[in-house]
């Protein structure tokens, strides 16, 4: 054998070697990668856990039925109630004045933005939008406390300092920029030709955004409420600020009330201590907050599939 | 149906074309209410604030006098909260986004990590504060501690980091990673020298988003017990401490306790002594002039992008 080719099967060897060792490093760097990836799956798993486990603790003391049925809740009294139907009637109140205002609100800005404005207009508008929607609650909070109530209060010379209506409204306007986006995006998705066909037959342009549209874009704009609906039942800061925080059952957005997200803002306040039963009550709220949103979402998944259209 | 005269045909027409302007009138009304909102509240701060945005405000630290109040150890604390946010949430975020677009096979186990990132999108952040006071605070013993919030804050946006690397990774062209591959480099290699680099302004977007985001976000951090009351700094690395000439390790900042903004305005907003009314109006002038202007940065990233690249 001459020494050129034992040189030759030198560099091949090491070239192999050099191979092995790269295709190491490869394997490791898409095994940190996918840690990486990974870790949404562990927030997911430790937010179930912690709240299963605390409200677990809870419901040794406290039964479902009182949780669900009892009408009061006074937690940190001596006469201890668990009524968790006290807090989730705040956050429907609130929710409910807040999507009033959002849902319509959302809903023409976005017909506006995609059928009607030309694309200057939309250039500006959007990111506007953007801005109002990336303010931060405890703002919105101060808004609705100290600018909202008021106004209010002129109208409405009988409205307390703290009601859920002020709070709502605020929320709702917070929410306008989540439905109007997302309605936007899923109305351009409507194929031109379908718009030239109704224009074709002499509709103006209300009557092809009303009918053909809308129809059209339906479960995009489902899915944009149901977002709006997620956000508005875990809002929390500006509740907490606006709305007052003691607990009240009722169904009118003029009074005071406390919601679950406050009650959690207005527990973490305080100093429980770790393992009391005040410290569970939160997990136990915090869980039937998260099965609220779940709920919604697993709604607006299936009025997704069911209206899908696909073009 | 009685054939049309031509007045009835211009009547009709007429009707649609009114409908038509009426609903772009209410449209730009519904459009001109969020600005509206976004005016009121900047001017209303700023009014209100005025006779405290000083040069004291920001160096003296919270007092139970308004007048004498500042908000230093609150910008402190928001600073270094964010510090530890983008320094978890960016490697963490891009790598997961790495790794859904580049590597991932499409198999359950990335199914699942989709859902989950979409899903984690719209759970409350108020519940992230309760995975934060069970994991962070007690289990891994972090206690009410800047690091604490910061890896919360990381959590909760997240998935705004990993939606920003996809998108801007999916707008490369495949004939990048052709070019790069059919020279012989390796599947990290295209996207430590090309995918990277090339998604960078649009992961560089999602990033300035998101921290926009964290830094108003106050029920988490309410949540995990951060004190409103904090009248000092956490120790600045190799700062002596007092004692027989030690200095403060190069990371006790992360386990010191803080406050941030959004808290020092909730806890301004409700004092029923108006006179912090003031301090709360300029506070919250401050971080609405930190978030619009990160906003304002991202948007304008996002508008350069879409000039110059030209694939």
């Amino acid at each position: 054998m001459s020494a050129k080719s034992a040189s030759d099967l030198h560099q091949v060897s090491d070239r192999l070697a050099h191979n092995a060792l790269r295709n190491v490093n490869e394997r490791l760097i898409e095994l940190v990668l996918f840690a990486a990836a990974a870790v949404s799956v562990l927030t997911t798993v430790g937010i179930v856990y912690v709240l299963v486990s605390e409200s677990i603790h809870f419901f040794q003391n406290v039964s479902i039925v009182d949780f669900l049925t009892d009408n009061q809740w006074t937690p940190l009294f001596d006469d201890a109630h668990y009524g968790i139907m006290v807090l989730i009637s705040g956050t429907l109140v609130s929710s409910g004045v807040a999507l009033a205002v959002a849902i319509p609100m959302g809903t023409i800005i976005a017909i506006y933005l995609s059928e009607f404005a030309n694309p200057k207009v939309r250039e500006v508008a959007k990111p506007v939008l953007e801005l109002l929607g990336g303010i931060p609650t405890i703002v919105f909070g101060y808004f609705a406390l100290l600018i909202v109530t008021p106004l209010l209060q002129k109208i409405f010379p009988e409205l307390p300092g703290f009601s859920l209506l002020s709070a709502g409204l605020v929320m709702g306007i917070m929410i306008v920029p989540y439905i109007a986006s997302l309605s936007e995006d899923a109305m351009r998705a409507v194929p031109m030709s379908m718009r030239e066909g109704s224009y074709a037959m002499g509709a103006t342009k209300l009557y092809t955004a009303i009918h053909v549209v809308v129809p059209a874009a339906v479960s995009g704009l489902a899915a944009s409420y149901i977002l709006g609906i997620s956000r508005a039942v875990g809002e929390t800061m500006i509740l907490a600020v606006a709305a007052g925080m003691q607990p009240n059952l009722t169904w009118n957005p003029m009074e005071p009330a406390a919601t679950i997200t406050s009650y959690i803002v207005q527990v973490a306040l305080g100093d429980l201590p770790h393992g009391s039963i005040g410290y569970q009550t939160i997990f136990a709220a915090g869980l039937t907050l998260l099965l609220i949103t779940l709920v919604f979402n697993i709604i607006g998944q299936w009025l997704r599939r069911r209206y899908r259209e696909a073009y | 149906m009685q054939p049309m005269t031509t007045e009835q045909i211009r009547a009709l027409i007429a009707r649609g074309k009114l409908k038509d302007t009426l609903f772009q009138a209410i449209g730009i009304l519904c459009l001109g209410i969020g600005l509206l909102v976004i005016f009121l509240l900047v001017g209303d701060m700023l009014m209100r604030g005025m006779e405290r945005l000083n040069i004291e405000f920001f160096t003296e630290f919270a007092s139970r006098r308004a007048s004498q109040s500042g908000i230093l150890s609150a910008w402190v604390g928001t600073l270094l909260v964010m510090l530890v946010t983008a320094a978890a949430a960016v490697p963490l975020g891009v790598a997961a986004g790495i790794y859904l677009e580049e590597y991932a096979k499409r198999n359950w186990v990335t199914d699942i990590i989709e859902i989950n990132i979409t899903n984690l999108a719209a759970v409350p952040s108020i519940v992230y504060g309760l995975l934060a006071l069970g994991i962070f605070v007690y289990t891994f013993g972090f206690g009410q501690s800047i690091l604490s919030a910061g890896l919360t804050l990381a959590l909760l946006i997240l998935p705004i980091v990993i939606v920003a690397t996809r998108e801007a990774i999916r707008s490369i062209p495949a004939m990048i990673r052709e070019g790069s591959m059919a020279v012989g480099a390796t599947r990290w290699q295209t996207c430590r020298y090309h995918i990277i680099p090339y998604a960078m302004p649009g992961i560089l977007t999602g990033v300035i988003i998101g921290l926009a985001r964290a830094i108003g976000e106050t029920a988490p951090i309410i949540t995990i017990g951060a004190l409103t009351f904090i009248a000092f700094l956490p120790p600045a690395p190799f700062a002596p401490t007092g004692m027989d000439g030690a200095t403060a390790g190069m990371f006790d900042w992360v386990m010191s306790p803080f406050t941030v903004m959004p808290i020092q305005i909730f806890n301004w907003t409700s004092r029923p002594d108006p006179a912090f009314e003031v301090n709360a109006a300029a506070a919250g002038f401050v971080l609405m002039g930190m978030v619009l202007s990160m906003n304002a940065v991202a948007i304008w990233l996002r508008y350069r992008m879409r000039k110059n690249i030209k694939w």
